[in-house]
């Protein structure tokens, strides 16, 4: 049985332990909103937030996350807004929209769960610090957007 | 897919391809049949797209792919600008894959510009069971979207809309036509002070006939029409509410996981299924023709069983072929043949002859693969005498004909669940069958839904490909150095015709194509022809303009007097990117322009060699005139994808076969531009006014040549073969003076 709270609902899954999380989400939980994009945690579009840490789903087992805390792209707006969720955006997504950043947007649940949690660690990265921590691959080039989000959202 | 049959395919259909106006007006029953078929309560389809309610609702059916291109909001503001609609008040819906929306006006778009270009080809009979008519299918391919269906169906649709509405007033209220006008959704009588909603005209209104020409605005009368407007897609895109294909899902799933015979065209002989049956959630071990496929019920437990099970291939003639021998076949082809002929002008082998200084530089170019962000996947779940099916595609028609034809179903019993699309460039585009056959063979034999899904390896080693091409040039000049000849060999096929034509006023030219057809399938692939062929003639055009020494950008200027709009996107996007002014020490600016799919761009390309002795590309500047901007926050959108996607195939890309098979398997092999080295990129758009050009592709073919050209002024090396990342630039030598 492996058990892990996601988007803070606790959630018991009879499933082997080596399942990578990406599949028991989409899988076994019919989360689809974090994306399988390659497997190997080269892409990022699997994305979620261990404890508010950026992992890559397709290579984290369940056992790894026993008893933790995942938010994927579906809980991000009510972390976003503490013990009080409402509704609406967190200032990420509205930034996404605000800057018009998704194309076909499969990368885009993965981008933004990485940016979040890169912000929340370093509110205000030089270009070399974005460069180096956001390595999600998006291959409708939606890069210079994504960018111009996150120092937008770095001078908030 | 033999070439020869897409060939015979494209000569019957050409004939008929007259470009159209009036896509509503020569369709009048399809808004009846839309009334009859698809309306609640009192609401009405007025023509083809636009449904009224009386609440002054109004929905807009596009009846294109959302991949992100930002389509259906352009397209809605099409139509809806021409109406006179409350943008507030539109409701956008993907049109149902149904041949009531059809999308065939683009077709006959192409055909009047070349003649259908092969990669649309076939199409008149992939969803033709039920009507076999060349209009009949729902393609977004070929930046085609906008300039057809949206110029000739959209606008058309609305502007026809709105004159039904105005004289249902008319009638209403008894008094002239041009004593009418309409604003935000309303029909207004000035004189007597009287509006009325849409909404409360279109009861009558729908019992018109659609007028045979409706007059379209003006520029100068648009509302809607040229400005930024949000996309209606991005809100579900940030939230993880967006379903594509992938993201169908069901309690009682089922997944399949395939390998698929490693060589193209290879049989399966033999299965060993070893383990795989007593693995946790493994339902059943499905043999195909040409694949094996693990089914269960979550996809790691397929994926993890289908490793336990071995299989044996049939021999084939290709299994031993590798790149470099499709390299020797393709140089011994343009030896030993003259090929057929693309284009002549003057007499360049005369001309040749006479020359007093001749160049001559072979280029190639290896396969790429499209690699989509989401994976190639189908969902079938046949129920006996129907079928619901889910992918994300470029044609939903066409899949959904596909799928008939496979589960051996008429058309109509097969119901199409539309998803946005994550990436498709092509790969999604019909011919490019496979993961839709397998999913469907495997889901015959099953009663519950099956996703088949190709993992990114597959998808990779199963694609159909961008060509490996080469193409052979010479250049003559005389003894004043004017370039006299240009000639160009190159291997085929080609798909999209004029792509290996040259804008350039060079007296003599002889363009003829060999043959280049090899085990390895292809598509197309984002710009189709043109990604490689402007690499091999932007590239070349700098190599006669060192070689003559003139500066690459006057030389290309000189010879485009006959070409102002090419001119014009040069010397915007020269001025805007500093070229001639002084540059950050090390740093060098290359550039190249083309016309595809109806657009003209030039790009500069700023580059210095980092300490890797590898190419930054610091800057790309654009300049693009594309007739005029429908949305213009989606053209720079779209500008700056297709330069990334042409940047991340320049430095990176590379499909190379190994044993007949795809060496390449997943991201580390097959590397893409990222944060840390996507560009600066700066877009200029021009508003020439002319007819409206493509968007999701014409920024993609000129990158590479920027990039190299100005590599080569940086190291004194001509990049004659891509991808970059392959080239050693140590020794380098720059180029003095240009
Ligand atoms: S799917 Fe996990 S990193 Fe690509
Ligand atoms: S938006 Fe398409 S892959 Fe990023």
């Amino acid at each position: 049985m492996a058990t892990f709270i996601v988007n803070g609902v606790e959630q018991s899954l009879d499933v082997e332990a080596d399942m990578p999380l990406l599949w028991a989400l989409r899988d076994e939980l019919g989360m689809t909103g974090t994306k399988f994009g390659c497997g190997i945690a080269s892409c990022g579009a699997c994305t979620v937030h261990v404890n508010g840490n950026a992992v890559r789903s397709c290579v984290t087992p369940v056992a790894a996350v026993e008893g933790q805390e995942i938010t994927t792209i579906e809980g991000l707006a009510q972390a976003a807004a503490g013990s009080n969720p409402g509704p609406g955006q967190g200032a990420v997504q509205q930034a996404w929209i605000d800057h018009q950043i998704p194309q076909c947007g499969y990368c885009q649940s993965g981008m933004i769960m990485a940016v979040s949690s890169f912000l929340a660690s370093n509110p205000n990265p030089t270009d070399a610090e974005i460069d180096a921590g956001i390595t999600n691959v998006c291959r409708c080039g939606s890069y210079p957007r994504v960018r111009k989000a996150i120092r937008a959202l770095a001078n908030a | 897919m033999k070439m020869n049959r897409r060939r015979f395919l494209l000569a019957g259909t050409a004939a008929g391809g007259a470009l159209l106006i009036g896509y509503a007006a020569t369709r009048p029953s399809r808004h009846r049949r839309a009334n009859a078929d698809l309306v609640q309560g009192d609401e009405r389809f007025v023509t083809s797209f636009i449904k009224i309610a009386p609440n002054n609702q109004i929905t807009l059916y596009i009846p294109h792919s959302e991949m992100g291109q930002g389509i259906h909001t352009a397209l809605a503001m099409m139509a809806a600008d021409e109406l006179d609609a409350n943008w507030e008040e539109v409701n956008i819906e993907q049109a149902p894959a149904i041949d009531l929306f059809a999308n065939g006006d683009l077709v006959k778009g192409f055909a009047g510009e070349f003649g259908v270009p092969n990669f649309l080809m076939g199409l008149v009979n992939v969803s033709a069971q039920a009507v076999a008519e060349i209009g009949n299918l729902q393609i977004t391919g070929g930046s085609s979207s906008v300039r057809y269906t949206g110029e000739h169906a959209m606008r058309v649709a609305g502007a026809a809309a709105r004159e039904m509405l105005l004289e249902t007033a008319a009638e209403r209220w008894d008094v002239e036509l041009s004593e009418l006008s309409t604003e935000l959704g309303h029909v207004q009588h000035n004189a007597s002070g009287s509006s009325a909603s849409y909404g409360e005209l279109v009861a009558d209104a729908a019992l018109r006939e659609p007028p045979e020409q409706p007059r379209l605005k003006e520029r100068a009368q648009f509302n809607i029409m040229g400005k930024a407007i949000s996309r209606n897609d991005i809100p579900a895109k940030v939230d993880g509410s967006a379903l594509y294909g992938l993201d169908a899902h069901s309690e009682d799933m089922l997944y399949a996981a395939i390998r698929l015979a490693p060589v193209f065209g290879s049989k399966l002989v033999a299965v060993d299924p070893g383990a795989a049956l007593a693995q946790r959630g493994v339902e059943r071990i499905v043999e195909l023709e040409d694949s094996v496929a693990v089914v269960a019920d979550n996809y790691w437990r397929a994926k993890r069983a289908l490793a336990l099970v071995s299989t044996e291939w049939e021999q084939t003639e290709n299994d031993a072929i590798s790149s470099a021998d499709i390299d020797v076949r393709f140089s011994q082809e343009l030896a030993n043949s003259d090929g057929s002929e693309d284009k002549e002008v003057g007499d360049a082998e005369r001309a040749l002859e006479e020359a007093a200084d001749v160049i001559e530089a072979s280029y190639s170019v290896p396969y790429l693969a499209h690699a989509p962000m989401e994976p190639m996947n189908c969902t079938v779940h046949i129920k006996g005498d129907t079928a619901d099916m889910w992918t994300s595609t470029q044609d939903a028609l066409g899949m959904r004909g596909r799928v008939a034809s496979q589960a051996g179903l008429p058309e109509e019993a097969v119901r199409f669940h539309q998803t946005y699309c994550g990436g498709g460039f092509g790969r999604r585009l019909p011919f490019n069958w496979n993961v839709i056959d397998h999913a469907t063979l495997i889901a015959k034999q099953f009663d519950v839904p099956v996703k088949t899904i190709f993992s990114r390896e597959d998808d990779m080693q199963q694609d159909y490909y961008r060509p490996a091409v080469k193409n052979n040039f010479k250049a003559a000049f005389d003894e004043d150095n004017n370039v006299l000849v240009w000639h160009s060999r190159f291997t085929g096929p080609i798909q999209v015709p004029g792509a290996a034509h040259i804008p350039y006023g060079i007296a003599n030219q002889s363009i003829r194509v060999v043959d280049g057809d090899t085990h390895v399938p292809i598509a197309a692939w984002r710009s189709v022809d043109h990604s490689q062929q402007t690499f091999f003639i932007e590239s070349f055009i700098d190599e006669i303009a060192h070689r003559a020494g003139k500066n690459p950008y006057q030389l290309r200027r000189e010879l485009l007097q006959e070409h102002p709009r090419h001119r014009a996107v040069l010397e915007v996007a020269a001025e805007a990117a500093g070229y001639g002014q002084n540059l950050p020490q090390g740093h060098a600016l290359g550039l190249a322009v083309q016309e595809s799919f109806g657009s003209v761009v030039a790009e500069v390309a700023e580059v210095s060699m980092g300490v890797d002795n590898q190419p930054i590309v610091h800057k790309v500047t654009c300049a693009i005139d594309c007739g005029w901007a429908v949305n213009p926050d989606t053209v720079e959108a779209q500008i700056k994808s297709g330069i990334i996607f042409g940047l991340s195939a320049a430095l990176y890309g590379e499909i190379t076969i190994d044993n007949g098979r795809v060496r390449q398997g997943n991201f580390p092999d097959y590397e893409m531009v990222r944060m840390a080295t996507s560009p600066e990129i700066d877009v200029h758009i021009i508003e020439s006014g002319e007819e409206l050009g493509g968007l999701g592709e014409p920024a993609t073919p000129p990158i590479a040549a920027a990039v190299t050209n100005a590599i080569y002024i940086l190291t004194g090396q001509r990049v004659r073969d891509l991808p970059i990342k392959n080239h050693d630039f140590t020794r380098s030598n720059p180029v003095a003076g240009v």
